[in-house]
């Protein structure tokens, strides 16, 4: 293929504004969790530190996050420092922080991750079974349970149902570890809470996608040719809704993601989020800065991966509208 | 009574793959109280002409004049110019009027553009409007689902023709109607047309019904004009093999045998 | 919004009422009643359990859990409605502004929302939270600011729809200002909507505030909020899993209250069509069978319940057709042409109530036969082409898939095969054999129409039902597949049953013509008769609207005036009598049958048109 028309090409247009969508977020994340310190009323480090520290003590700290240099000067500074992977320090533990983000970052991928497969799992056979059983107005019973169930879960909360699972199943009937990571159970209660109230969502939308699909012309062609309903629902129905539910389930994977700072504060999770939540208490800056750039950063990351991957599933919607 | 003049009009939109030439150097004139007719199939490019003409779609080349003067659309300033002195009526009946607006109000609020009203003024006006596209005037306080589809259609020319525009553009206007609808229509286009002395724009796909309506009308095919003609000239002697397959194709009533 | 009678016989609307009430009490009357006993610090009673005096214990100053919490409800509401007015007013100026501004604006507009919503809300709201200082405003200031790039979607979204729409447009070219648009076009338009997402917002408020307050950025002390007791109940769960339970059970309350009440003004909570109660008969036996006839089809009726009550658009049709005959349908929009083909092939939705004196494909009496034979008998024996071949192919799906299923899983055909007579069937309705790697989205819409001919035609089917197949397409392109349809009528024998609205091209293409009005055949008649025989007013009447190329176009077109009858509100004789030139007082009260003419014309008519009429 030539230079122009590979420039020209469908995927490269795409890939290319995606790239640029991202950077331009980047930006925005980068800039905004440096602005952050500099932002916040009063100073940062006397109150990290208390209000009885040392002035030696304060100034050295200032200087050494750079803050009294000029506002350029520190965002260059900032900015270098990203590049070879400094963090910055704590100021309550003096570690540096990229090495709090190396230990607890995958905790944190693994249970988003996880509660996101877990809500794919559940939501996409899960809403097409109901799509199927409560079609043109059938089992209208069902059809109002369905609703209402998968409504109350949707609005549970994730925080509120971890602490309920916590105090119920943990320390009620001791089934569960309920704080902190170890071993396979360890997983099940943070997983849990942060998958049910977007798998209720879910399985809602795919359930009107897939009702939408079934009302589709082609389908009624599917049924003129008296296909077995295994055929028309598998092969014909299933997948055109997994475009649109895959779409709504890649939005719903940066408000999990989110979510872990919650979810791991109750379960005292190893992960970034329940660090984040420590140093938002403790006023340690740093840390809360370098917590935001990092789960910032996965939410636009997990986003892009999303958008890719329906590309890949289906070229000709997804490239087209971008 | 205003002239129309399109001097190599050029539109193009934003396709998947790059911009999309959707009209391509057209030219066309309507001299005064003149109906032109432009017809031709999906996608050749005449609804896009329509919009570009009202200033809905941006136009990248060519001229547009009225009465000589030409035609800008870059500030609201400029467009209310051009709307007293154009007016369009577009496709869809279903989406053609505001659901949520009576009969009354959107007559009244077109109406009230450029001039004020009193209310004793207003009600006639809404009356006269409702009279002129041959609809009771008891229909004034109606919401738009309460109408036909026919109906619909009259009020949106009705909408059109409050501000007393001189040039009156139809875009596919029966194109959504049944048969026996889209002839009371087209009875009411071509008699306002002849007693208000309007020039028009008459767009459609249908052969037969933009012929019924036009003096003169223009074929136009993948964003050009291929051919222009008096109406009873070209169909007794389209000269372009478009326009000649385009009028085979319109299905007859074999003759009787009785 | 008006709230439909139907919500008094919904129980969950009564239920959402109630709950809603019951929140709505406790934040009016929970801080007099209680407020005192939340705010009593009791040294001698510091964090104890659950007891009579204190059923969900105590915190670290002794003060009443179960007080604190329902006294909370009303700065947790109040917050977290104040957080949501701000971020929908907000948001929806924002992305409602969308559908008025210029191009450029509209943009860049929309590019800001677009960078906004990557950032899930929550972080947002902890991010500004922690910038304008932990404590009520700067959390309350957070929420509304993380809720607009949501609210502005919608609304962007919304006002997208409307500005797409033929109103808008007309009220832009007649000059309006664009703060009148937004204001008396845009906004009331998408109004309930925005009005719906704002109540489940409010709940999404309520949750987010309560999770700020939970990491201390939030509400502060001495002031508290179901978030910070959830936090301090926290701290002693492994000792006392209540405190923690109680404002967690309040959160959870308040969150699904607001979300049951998006529910219900959503409508989602009542039924909207009952089904059909009483059972369907069984069907009897049809007819004795006529020799050789593809279909036989008498008194076939269709009801269909719809939510202002059940009407029936099919009402006693007849008709049948020989092999090889073409013949055509035709009426105006709500006809039941559509329905009758429908009901024919058994593609009704299932409250559909079918009837029918006789049913009968190629001889093969459908009704009583079991569901699986009829099925087979369809299958094999009738092909359907619908009116959009855009969507009557399935988009994720080769074209040889869709070609080479039906035959497979009917005639028992391997993949090779089915693939060879696919090629063929293609051939026959000149496409290349190439199309079979294509998927509908790379053919042109005559090539889709071509395609699903061939679909019908790899069954070999005695009957073909084409529902309108050409009034999606040009009119150039109507004529090939009008052509074509002719030619696998001369080849295969086939029987071709044509329904349009188009009364000029049934005429041209058919051998015989059907006309319906308002579910029932008026006429039938040789097609060559149309155009000067045709004896039914209403053929008369459509006939002569159609705009001919040859007619002097100084005169009027002939109209029908009036409207075809209400389909709630049948009335007895002749449906087309109120718009009937020719109407005699028996026609108001008797529907006249269908009756012989002669050998080849019927009609239903007390009064027809005259033959001398007719020829003048």
């Amino acid at each position: 293929m030539s230079v122009p028309r590979l420039l020209r090409h469908p995927w490269t247009v795409f890939l290319g504004r995606r790239a640029a969508r991202l950077l331009l977020s980047l930006g925005v994340v980068l800039t905004a969790s440096f602005a952050m310190i500099r932002l916040i009323p009063g100073d940062p480090v006397r109150a990290a530190l208390g209000v009885d520290a040392a002035p030696a003590l304060v100034a050295a700290r200032r200087h050494q996050l750079g803050l009294d240099a000029p506002f350029l000067a520190q965002y260059r500074h900032y900015l270098d420092g990203l590049v070879h992977g400094d963090l910055g320090t704590s100021l309550v533990t003096g570690t540096p922080v990229a090495e709090l983000v190396r230990t607890r970052l995958p905790a944190t991928l693994e249970i988003a991750g996880l509660a996101f497969l877990v809500t794919l799992a559940v939501a996409l056979p899960g809403g097409l079974l109901a799509a199927v059983r409560t079609r043109d107005g059938r089992r209208p019973r069902s059809e109002l349970a369905f609703t209402m169930v998968t409504a109350g879960l949707a609005g549970v909360p994730d925080f509120v149902l971890a602490a309920g699972l916590t105090a119920l199943l943990a320390v009620g009937l001791q089934l569960l570890p309920v704080a902190g990571a170890a071993g396979a159970e360890s997983f099940v209660l943070p997983v849990l809470a942060l998958a049910l109230a977007p798998t209720a969502v879910l399985l809602r939308i795919v359930r009107v996608e897939a009702l939408k699909v079934l009302g589709e012309d082609y389908l009624r062609t599917s049924r003129s040719k008296r296909l077995s309903p295994a055929r028309r629902y598998l092969r014909h129905a299933a997948p055109n809704t997994a475009t649109a539910a895959l779409t709504v389930a890649g939005s719903l994977l940066p408000a999990m993601i989110a979510g872990t700072v919650l979810v791991e504060k109750v379960f005292a999770w190893p992960g970034i989020g329940s660090a984040l939540a420590q140093s938002v208490v403790s006023q340690d800056y740093p840390v809360v800065q370098a917590m935001v750039l990092i789960l910032g950063t996965t939410v636009l990351l997990a986003g892009l991966l999303v958008d890719v991957l329906l590309a890949v599933l289906d070229p000709r919607s997804t490239i087209r509208e971008s | 009574m205003t002239a129309l003049q399109v001097r190599d009009l050029t539109v193009r939109h934003h396709g998947p793959h790059g911009p999309v030439t959707a009209v391509d150097g057209v030219s066309l004139e309507i001299p005064p109280g003149t109906t032109l007719g432009l017809v031709g199939e999906s996608g050749s490019g005449k609804s896009s002409l329509a919009h570009a003409l009202v200033g809905l779609t941006p136009v990248h080349g060519g001229r547009v004049l009225l009465d000589g003067r030409e035609v800008r659309v870059r500030t609201v300033g400029d467009r209310r110019r051009l709307g007293r002195l154009v007016q369009i009526v577009l496709q869809d009946p279903d989406s053609a009027l505001d659901p949520r607006m009576t009969v009354r109000q959107t007559l009244v609020e077109a109406a009230t553009v450029f001039h004020r009203l009193d209310r004793p003024a207003r009600a006639a006006r809404v009356t006269g409007l409702l009279e002129l596209v041959g609809l009771d005037p008891g229909l004034a306080d109606r919401l738009p689902r309460q109408l036909s589809g026919g109906q619909r259609q009259r009020v949106a020319v009705a909408r059109a023709l409050a501000v007393g525009p001189e040039l009156l553009i139809a875009d596919e206007i029966t194109s959504a109607l049944d048969v026996s609808v889209q002839a009371a229509v087209l009875n009411t286009i071509r008699d306002l047309q002849r007693r208000l002395g309007l020039s028009m724009l008459f767009i459609g796909h249908n052969l037969p019904a933009v012929c019924h309506v036009s003096d003169t009308v223009a074929v136009m095919r993948d964003g050009r004009i291929v051919e222009t003609a008096p109406t009873e000239a070209l169909l007794r002697s389209p000269r372009h093999p478009y326009t000649r397959a385009l009028l085979d194709s319109v299905p007859r009533l074999p003759p009787g045998r009785s | 919004m008006p709230l439909p009678r139907r919500y008094l016989r919904s129980p969950m609307a009564w239920i959402t009422a109630v709950m809603l009430a019951s929140l709505l009490a406790l934040a009016l009357a929970a801080p007099l009643l209680w407020g005192a006993a939340a705010d009593r610090p009791n040294p001698s009673a510091v964090l104890q359990g659950p007891s009579t005096a204190h059923p969900f214990g105590t915190d670290n100053l002794g003060r009443d859990v179960l007080a604190r919490v329902l006294t909370a409800t009303r700065p947790s509401l109040l917050l977290a409605l104040a957080a949501t007015l701000l971020g929908a007013t907000g948001g929806i100026l924002l992305g409602a502004a969308t559908a008025v501004v210029g191009r450029r604006a509209r943009r860049l507009l929309a590019g800001l929302i677009n960078l906004l919503l990557a950032f899930p809300a929550l972080l947002v709201a902890m991010f500004l939270a922690v910038v304008f200082g932990a404590g009520t405003a700067g959390a309350v200031l957070a929420l509304a600011v993380a809720g607009i790039p949501g609210f502005a979607r919608l609304a962007q979204t919304l006002a997208a729809a409307v500005a797409g729409t033929d109103h808008l447009a007309a009220a832009r070219v007649l000059g309006l200002r664009r703060h009148r648009l937004l204001w008396r076009h845009v906004l009331p338009n998408i109004a309930e909507p925005l009005l719906l997402a704002t109540t489940t917002a409010a709940g999404t408020a309520l949750v987010a505030l309560a999770g700020l307050s939970f990491l201390g950025l939030g509400v502060q002390p001495p002031a508290y909020d179901w978030g910070q007791l959830l936090n301090q109940g926290l701290d002693r769960i492994f000792a006392d899993p209540l405190p923690a339970l109680a404002p967690g059970l309040a959160v959870l309350y308040a969150a699904l209250t607001f979300q049951l009440l998006g529910e219900v003004l959503a409508g989602r909570v009542a039924r909207r069509t009952p089904a059909p109660r009483t059972p369907a008969p069984p069907p009897a036996p049809s007819e004795r069978a006529e020799d050789g006839l593809v279909l036989q089809v008498e008194d076939l009726s269709v009801e269909l319940p719809t939510p202002e009550g059940v009407i029936r658009p099919v009402c006693g049709v007849d008709l049948s057709l020989r092999p090889g005959e073409i013949v055509g349908l035709v009426g105006e929009s709500g006809s039941g042409k559509s329905l009758t083909a429908l009901a024919i092939a058994d593609l009704l939705p299932e409250q559909a109530r079918i009837t029918r004196r006789t049913l009968r494909l190629l001889g093969a009496d459908l009704a009583t036969m079991t569901p699986r034979q009829r099925d087979r008998d369809l299958a094999t024996g009738l092909a359907m082409v619908f009116q959009n071949p855009a969507s009557a192919l399935n988009p994720s799906l080769r074209i040889s898939t869709q070609l080479t299923e039906a035959v497979r899983a009917h005639r028992g055909m391997s993949r090779t095969e089915a693939l060879t007579q696919a090629s063929d069937a293609l051939r026959q309705v000149a496409l290349p054999p190439t199309v079979l790697r294509a998927r509908p989205h790379q053919l042109s819409g005559g090539q889709r129409q071509r395609v699903m001919i061939a679909a019908g035609l790899m069954m070999r089917p005695g009957l073909i039902i084409a529902d309108e197949p050409t009034t999606a397409l040009d009119v150039t392109v109507q004529r090939q597949i009008t052509q074509l349809l002719s030619g696998i009528r001369r080849d295969s024998g086939a029987a071709i049953l044509f329904i349009s609205h188009d009364i000029a091209l049934v005429g041209e293409f058919c051998d015989r013509v059907l006309v319906m009005y308002a579910g029932t055949i008026v006429e039938s008649l040789p097609a060559d008769r149309l155009a000067t025989g045709a004896r039914h007013p209403y053929t008369h009447a459509l006939v002569a609207s159609v705009p001919d190329l040859g007619a002097d176009r100084d005169r009027p077109l002939p109209t029908v005036p009036g409207a075809p009858p209400d389909p709630l509100a049948p009335a007895p004789g002749c449906p087309f009598e109120p718009r009937c030139p020719r109407r005699r007082d028996r026609c108001a009260e008797q529907a006249p049958p269908l009756g012989d003419l002669d050998a080849e014309q019927r009609v239903a008519c007390w009064n027809p048109v005259p033959v001398e009429v007719l020829a003048s």
